[in-house]
């Protein structure tokens, strides 16, 4: 219980913060059929210019505009880049995005510097907020999960009680009836993937001071998020959150599991002490996400909650 | 005709590749400029380059200048192979590395090779940070020197702090996940059995090398475990953000770390770390000293605003180097190499000795505890580390027995 509890909560919160990056990049997929290998260097992006405003400013003012920079970013690489490459096809596509992540790597490298800078949690929020099980708990976290939760409960109600939600729906599915009807669909599009890379850009302003601001943090961030929008299935928001919380909970919870195999397979006549025997449930934490990729891809090719086929 | 002019070519351009390695005596300094633990080895190439500026504004070493370059190997030990030839082709023969076992070993296999391969251009390895006790052990080789005490030596001096602690009565060990870790956490079981065993260890844990970003699960564990003090060999990002989890979530007893210091971690761990965290080092910057050196240490922050001096063994290795040179007479690492064996320097801090049977330095050692009451701060912070004469381990009790059974060529 002493460890369960707090492991709860911090998978819990890296779960949405994964979420929190996944959800543009599901958005994206979804509707251009495209994956968008850049995504996770607008995650670095927004943590990037949050601490540059940062140093003028003051975090509160970086929390509203390192989100809507990272956006801006986002529409000009969708509408002057993208859009160009689409009538090549996705294999184009795919290529760009990918030279497109390696630019952003280097164009960071470049102003800011290889090493990590000093982006730090604000004072106001630098503090204890209570006690659990004789661990204290940052109010930072709770910080970021409000943050996470408010951002969830508005692109719901953006997405699905709103009028321009209804719209971004159709054009996700049927973007040529969409455009029959009068609307601008290449402009729906830049928006959609302008609001994913703000949603990036978010994550990257409350994870970059909560983890490390570095240039390498895309690279280390890049593969999770693939794996939550294929463990979730291709497209689906439902599944990205499902898929995020399930990652940052089996994360968490794994490295408190000091069981080694030959614990749980001794009746096998494994001996805790072979080479086999002696791997414990927490020197394997880091390698879930990826053996859940593989499992989902070979029993459920289509995600948890897809409904089409990778 | 072709094949006369390209032949002159080649030749006229050795000519220029050998007038360039003539004129300065070049340190190739093959450590991670970039990535996690970029900020590590960008703190030791500065105080190699300014050791060897120092050096070069009084002549420089038998005449020769020093130039040091550095070669950023991303602490991978394939990248630093290539980054060794490249030194080798630029024409350096002696190469400083500290950051990671794991490099250290792939270079005294690669030097090793190279040595034998090439008698007469051997190469010279002066390890300033990689401390993985088989280098002067098992696997010792003659042209391989360190500065720094190994990790067994640390934990020694750790273990003999703890042994008059009385009330810690359990420990939490946790390290990286690769030889360096493993050497840590193998050494302060058998010093904890020897020295405390009623100190029960209540975890045993290593982590990947240089991927977690946030230790707080594994802090988690370590509070619910109960442990009245945690030890760590981490170095770089994995320590930063470790004693930075361990304080944001109120772990309370001592932190023994090997490298408290590094750049960066007194930023993160701030007041709240005050009196706990420990670290095992050859010389911290509010020691009682020479003037000299408190004048080489203000210089060096004032060529470096945004460093601390911290690698004093660097400014050991670099003037036991210049001695051995002079005595030797010579800047070939043959020669340098038999004037190292057994030298003793009068350092700032105390005589220090390079041990001839396996090229291991034997310096005092301090542990130093962060602290609030500070002549000279740390990363521009009224914080800082500092030892009493209690905290001091003399340079003879840190001599542990070696396994090296060197090899010597022909004088």
């Amino acid at each position: 219980m002493e460890t369960f509890v707090p492991s709860l909560l911090n998978g819990v919160i890296y779960g949405l913060l994964l979420f929190m990056l996944s959800s543009g990049l599901t958005l994206i997929f979804s509707m251009m059929g495209v994956l968008n290998f850049a995504h996770a260097s607008f995650y670095m992006l927004g943590a990037y210019f949050a601490y540059t405003i940062t140093q003028s400013t003051n975090f509160w003012f970086a929390l509203i505009l390192a989100p809507i920079l990272a956006g801006l970013v986002g529409a000009g690489v969708e509408k002057w880049g993208l859009r160009k490459v689409h009538a090549n096809g996705h294999v184009a596509e795919l290529l760009f995005t990918f030279g497109l992540a390696y630019l952003i790597d280097e164009i960071v490298k470049i102003i800011w510097g290889r090493n990590a800078v000093n982006y730090r949690i604000p004072e106001a929020l630098d503090f204890t907020i209570f006690r659990l099980y004789g661990s204290d708990y940052p109010a930072y976290r709770i910080f970021m999960l409000f943050v996470a939760i408010s951002m969830l409960v508005a692109l719901w109600f953006l997405l699905k009680k709103t009028r321009a939600g209804l719209i971004i729906q159709a054009a996700l599915t049927h973007p040529h009836m969409v455009g029959h009807l009068g609307h601008n669909v290449p402009r729906i599009f830049m928006t959609v993937f302008g609001a994913g890379c703000a949603l990036a850009g978010l994550a990257g302003v409350i994870g970059g001071n909560y983890l490390v601001t570095e240039p390498s943090m895309a690279v280390l961030m890049g593969p999770i998020v693939f794996v939550v929008v294929v463990v979730g299935g291709m497209g689906s928001l439902e599944g990205a959150f499902i898929a995020s919380i399930l990652l940052g909970l089996l994360q968490t919870l794994a490295i408190s599991v000091d069981t080694t195999f030959g614990e749980i397979f001794g009746f096998l006549g494994l001996s805790g002490t072979s080479e086999v025997g002696s791997i414990s449930i927490a020197s394997l934490a880091p390698m879930i996400p990826f053996l859940m990729l593989v499992l989902i891809l070979m029993i459920r090719p289509r995600g948890l909650m897809g409904d089409r086929e990778f | 005709m072709k094949l006369m002019k390209s032949a002159a070519l080649a030749a006229a351009m050795a000519l220029v590749a050998a007038g360039a390695s003539a004129d300065t005596l070049k340190i190739a300094v093959i450590d991670p400029f970039s990535g996690p633990f970029g900020p590590s080895g960008d703190a030791a190439l500065k105080e190699w380059t300014f050791a060897a500026d120092m050096i070069n504004a009084k002549g420089g070493i038998v005449g020769q200048e020093i130039e040091v370059i550095g070669y950023d190997n991303k602490v991978n030990p394939k990248e630093s192979l290539v980054q060794l030839q490249k030194a080798l082709d630029k024409g350096a023969r002696y190469i400083a590395q500290g950051n990671g076992s794991a490099v250290a070993s792939a270079l005294i296999d690669a030097i090793s090779k190279h040595n034998k391969r090439n008698p007469g251009d051997e190469v010279m390895f002066l390890n300033y940070a990689a401390v993985d006790p088989s280098f002067t052990n098992d696997r010792c080789m003659f042209y391989h020197f360190r500065f720094d005490a190994d990790a067994d030596m640390k934990m020694a001096a750790v273990t003999d702090w703890i042994k008059d602690q009385d009330d810690i009565k359990s420990v939490y060990i946790i390290g990286q996940d690769y030889s360096f870790g493993k050497a840590v956490a193998a050494s302060a079981v058998s010093d904890l059995e020897a020295k405390r065993p009623d100190i029960e260890i209540v975890g045993n844990e290593l982590h990947p090398l240089g991927k977690v970003k946030d230790f707080t699960p594994y802090v988690q564990k370590i509070i619910a475990s109960g442990a009245d003090a945690m030890i760590t060999g981490n170095w770089g990002a994995d320590m930063v953000l470790l004693v930075k989890a361990a304080i944001s979530s109120g772990f309370e007893g001592p932190i023994l770390t090997y490298y408290g210091g590094s750049l960066g971690a007194a930023v993160a761990m701030g007041e709240s770390a005050v009196g706990q965290v420990k670290a095992i080092v050859e010389g911290n910057t509010n020691l009682e000293t020479t003037p000299e050196q408190n004048a080489y240490i203000e210089a060096f922050e004032a060529a470096y605003p945004d460093n601390n001096y911290y690698y004093h063994r660097i400014h050991n290795a670099m003037n036991m180097f210049k001695m051995a040179a002079e005595k030797a007479g010579s800047t070939t690492p043959k020669d340098v190499a038999f004037a190292l064996e057994g030298l003793e320097y009068e350092s700032p801090y105390g005589k220090i000795t390079m041990r001839a049977d396996n090229h291991q330095l034997l310096q005092p050692m301090f542990v130093s505890t962060f602290s609030d009451n500070v002549k000279r701060g740390v990363e521009d912070l009224p914080l800082g580390w500092v030892a009493g004469d209690e905290d001091r381990i003399e340079a003879e009790a840190t001599a542990l027995e070696t396994t090296c059974n060197m090899e010597r060529p022909a004088k």
